[in-house]
């Protein structure tokens, strides 16, 4: 067992860049749960952190765009946005590149990934960053699902994702913890940026937190499109947490911010020891 | 339709000093290295962030490309706002995709 912690939280750049425009009792009230999070990480003792993200146009771009990339580099840089603009400086960033090279060689049997040896990170892993490692001395994977540019990388493929990366995790030694980060509903840098579906994010959450793969993966991307804006897409970032953790989610703070542009989520999942994945293989080594 | 182009160019400019100084210094000798139309070229050149909304530009591009103009949040917004008075609705891109069947 060397999954160690998943965890789950927003990362829009208003969370830090628009910190004090937020009522000052909710932006306290998220700003302390997520203190709690990074408690939490901390407590169960990780060599290295993997950063599931839904990155934006940073690094991946329309002409490559894969499904899932997975970085290989002994270092990061970001934010690639102006430091003022989203209020964290630029920094570098410690990787883990044997561990990466043996997650990759582990995930590739099963998942047509890219691997990266340069990686700027934006918003998307940086505000994650900022809050659980403010002193960005853990070394950190970072993972990229498509989100962003359709055609996106299905549900169910994020699904078997996490269940492949479950697997590699669980054929190392190390203790590495995995964090997800994305948007629940929100239409991020539109017109309608403020605008939060809080009846979408509590069902998903729900669903999410009781692990439920069929209800997860049901969900097109027409109606989330319609019911949850563009940004609803980062949902494929929770939904590999729920499949590599394999246990429940425990929901620590949900509040629709608006100025932040999203329903700020908090969250932990309970890393099952012997998920389904593990059996099915054990099952298969014997 | 050269959408991708025009996003390959906020795409290079978010990320890329030398793209930020060769924008601040020679736009036009910028622009000549993309696929754009004319329309495209004068979004650009006006630094009108409506019409590139308008055409399509996700906002995950756009917002950046705002900042580095100058634009402050609201003010981002607001463009966006008066691009769709303007210019009509979106046109292209992931934004069109409302009309998307289920």
């Amino acid at each position: 067992m060397t999954m160690v912690f998943a965890g789950a939280l927003s990362h829009a750049p208003g969370i830090t860049g628009r910190a004090e425009r937020a009522d000052p009792g909710l932006k306290d009230a998220f700003r302390g749960h997520l203190g709690a999070l990074r408690r939490a990480l901390l407590e169960s003792r990780p060599e290295a952190l993997v950063v599931i993200a839904a990155e934006h146009f940073a690094n991946f771009f329309m002409n490559n765009m894969p499904a899932f990339a997975m970085g290989m580099a002994p270092y990061y840089e970001g934010p690639i946005e102006d430091e003022r603009w989203l209020a964290i400086r630029r920094t570098r960033i410690p990787g883990a590149p044997r561990l990466s090279r043996l997650l990759i060689e582990g995930l590739l049997g099963e998942i047509d990934l890219a691997y990266c040896e340069e990686w700027k990170f934006d918003h998307g892993i940086m505000v994650p960053l900022h809050f659980l490692t403010p002193d960005f001395q853990l070394p950190v994977i970072p993972v990229n699902i498509n989100c962003q540019g359709p055609p996106l990388t299905p549900l169910a493929r994020a699904w078997t994702f996490g269940e492949a990366l479950r697997r590699a995790l669980d054929a190392l030694p190390e203790r590495v913890a995995v964090v997800a980060t994305g948007g629940l509903s929100h239409w991020p840098c539109t017109p309608e940026s403020g605008k939060i579906n809080v009846a979408f994010d509590r069902e998903f959450l729900e669903r999410w937190s009781r692990n439920d793969r069929a209800a997860l993966l049901s969900y097109t991307d027409a109606q989330t499109y319609r019911e949850a804006g563009q940004g609803g897409f980062e949902i494929r970032t929770f939904i590999s947490l729920a499949a590599a953790s394999g246990g429940s989610g425990h929901v620590w703070f949900y509040e629709p911010i608006p100025i932040y542009a999203v329903g700020c989520t908090v969250a932990v999942m309970e890393v099952q020891s012997r998920p389904q994945g593990s059996l099915n293989e054990a099952r298969a080594a014997n | 339709m050269t959408l991708y182009y025009t996003q390959k160019l906020l795409y290079s400019l978010n990320r890329d000093p030398s793209v930020q100084a060769h924008f601040a210094t020679d736009l036009p000798g910028l622009l000549s290295g993309f696929d754009l139309t004319d329309e495209e070229r004068s979004a650009f050149l006006t630094r009108d962030v409506g019409l590139l909304y308008v055409l399509g530009v996700n906002g995950q591009l756009l917002m950046h490309y705002a900042a580095l103009i100058g634009l402050a949040w609201d003010d981002y917004l607001e463009a966006m706002r008066e691009g769709l008075r303007r210019h009509g609705p979106v046109r292209a891109g992931i934004y069109a995709m409302s009309a998307a069947t289920p």
